[in-house]
């Protein structure tokens, strides 16, 4: 299985490096030929505006909704705020799922902060017990997910960080940040 | 659960989102909107850029809180500021007001000869410059969470730039390829952490993300300094110094993403109008350089 991780701006490289340890080959996606033969695609961390102007200047946007019909692709960060319907400004968005977003939704860099989150459903995908450890950088929250869109994890006063739809996933922090493998396992089952 | 801000994760995870773009130097929020636009991961507000900080000479200080401000008011991508070397209080006062990174800056006028800020007692991140890897880890040592290479701000010629990027990078290879036993002594003959020393080898990289700045002005230049191997690149005097800003802005980011593919490049490199007007730094006096102010 060969899977994608887009590269046109931010922490590609952390994601590359990730799916590497777990034994999947992964590449760099930055023209739409690169998307040929990937079985997935993973959109980083970075800067959802910048990420979102290269993907239009490079003609990407077509392409990564068509490929998102049939494959599963997890944005990260700024990554699930370009698969969103809805961000609440204006900027080039996939509009694969159907969530709402808020950027920036804990305010700056100082508010930026890691705890511990309890997710069930990596839980049991991973036969695992333990708490996940999530790392939030300026990060967004899923503000509501809408229609086949579902939770999949959030914080005590019960703001969505995390979200499914079908085979497309989002996380509001970093799992690539981590020495924790359990959601890049989970994305690969998704796309397996 | 119990969350963690202004952690070292916090603070080195902020930068690895701003790998593979843009940081644009802007002096109104009219600026940063154009920056913005034109794709960049985050913009450095200051009062002056570097080419006019030398033109005006005098003593260059932290810029006015209000600009800032209106500039962070003005974008949603991150926004960073500088203080002078070794001034605190000044770092104080931009985490005070919420900027994302402060820059420990040459390119300002130094306030101590001696000392740089222990960083570590922030919980705002810092970036600061270097000129070889013994200075970059020094600086690591006190907490900066990013590094640039100097090169030499505000002159539009590179040559300085990839004279720090290659002592950099050439010194990690060198490292990478020691024996363990000899790490002490080399830790001691560049004046860097042993246990820094120890994580670069192990790494096989700087600890923390590592741009390019100081003379960048050109989409090639940009892709220049990505080639040799940083994680990004800030661009001070040259865009706002040229002719187009709002397209060379735009050019430059593409090149950066697209640093590799030599017919990208040429297609963003055209018709960008006038360059900043570059000084050129081999006839420049000695006084006039800012790298060496660093310790």
């Amino acid at each position: 299985m060969k899977i994608g991780v887009l590269a046109l701006q931010g922490d590609f490289s952390e994601h590359i490096s990730m799916l590497k340890s777990i034994g999947v080959e992964a590449v760099e996606v930055r023209l739409p030929k690169h998307l040929d033969g990937l079985s997935g695609l993973i959109i980083p961390g970075g800067e959802s505006t910048t990420i979102g102007k290269l993907a239009v200047a490079y003609d990407l946007m077509e392409p990564l909704r068509e490929f998102g019909k049939s494959h599963a692709i997890w944005g990260t960060c700024a990554g699930a705020i370009f698969l969103s319907k809805d961000a609440k400004v204006n900027q080039p968005l996939l509009g694969l799922m159907d969530i709402t977003v808020q950027r920036n939704a804990f305010g700056r860099q100082v508010d930026s902060f890691e705890t511990d989150l309890d997710i069930e459903e990596l839980k049991k995908a991973s036969g695992t017990t333990h708490p996940y450890h999530a790392v939030f950088i300026r990060a967004p929250i899923i503000e509501a997910v809408h229609g086949q869109a579902k939770a999949l994890a959030a914080l005590e006063d019960g703001r969505i960080v995390a979200a499914r739809e079908g085979r497309l996933l989002a996380t509001s922090f970093h799992p690539e940040l981590t020495s924790d493998a359990r959601f890049h396992q989970y994305f690969i089952s998704l796309a397996g | 659960m119990e969350q963690k801000t202004g952690t070292w994760t916090e603070k080195k995870g902020l930068a690895q989102m701003l790998k593979g773009g843009v940081i644009m130097d802007v002096v109104t929020p009219e600026h940063a909107k154009i920056a913005e636009d034109a794709g960049a991961c985050a913009v450095m507000a200051l009062e002056r850029v570097p080419a006019d900080i030398r033109a005006n000479g005098g003593v260059a200080r932290m810029s006015d809180p209000d600009l800032i401000l209106k500039i962070m008011d003005a974008v949603t991508i991150p926004v960073m500021a500088k203080c002078r070397i070794g001034h605190f209080v000044e770092a104080q006062i931009l985490e005070a007001i919420g900027v994302d990174y402060i820059d420990e800056s040459e390119v300002l006028t130094p306030a101590d000869e001696s000392n740089h800020i222990l960083k570590h007692n922030f919980k705002v991140p810092f970036v600061c410059g270097c000129r070889n890897l013994g200075e970059a880890l020094r600086r690591v040592g006190e907490g900066a969470a990013m590094i640039r290479t100097k090169g030499e701000a505000g002159t539009g010629d590179v040559v300085e730039a990839v004279r720090h990027a290659r002592t950099v990078l050439g010194e990690i290879r060198r490292l990478i390829t020691m024996a363990d036993e000899e790490l002490m002594a080399y830790a001691k003959e560049i004046g860097a952490p042993y246990e820094l020393v120890k994580e670069t080898k192990e790494l096989g990289r700087m600890p923390v993300v590592n741009f390019a700045a100081g003379g960048v002005a050109t989409p090639a230049d940009a892709a220049l300094m990505m080639q040799l191997g940083v994680d990004g690149v800030f661009v001070g005097s040259g865009i706002f110094k040229s002719g187009d800003p709002a397209k060379r802005a735009a050019a430059i980011v593409k090149a950066v993403t697209h640093y590799k593919d030599a017919g990208i490049l040429a297609e963003v490199s055209k018709n960008l109008g006038e360059p900043m007007v570059g000084r050129n730094v081999s006839q420049m006096p000695e006084g006039e350089k800012i790298a060496g102010r660093g310790w």
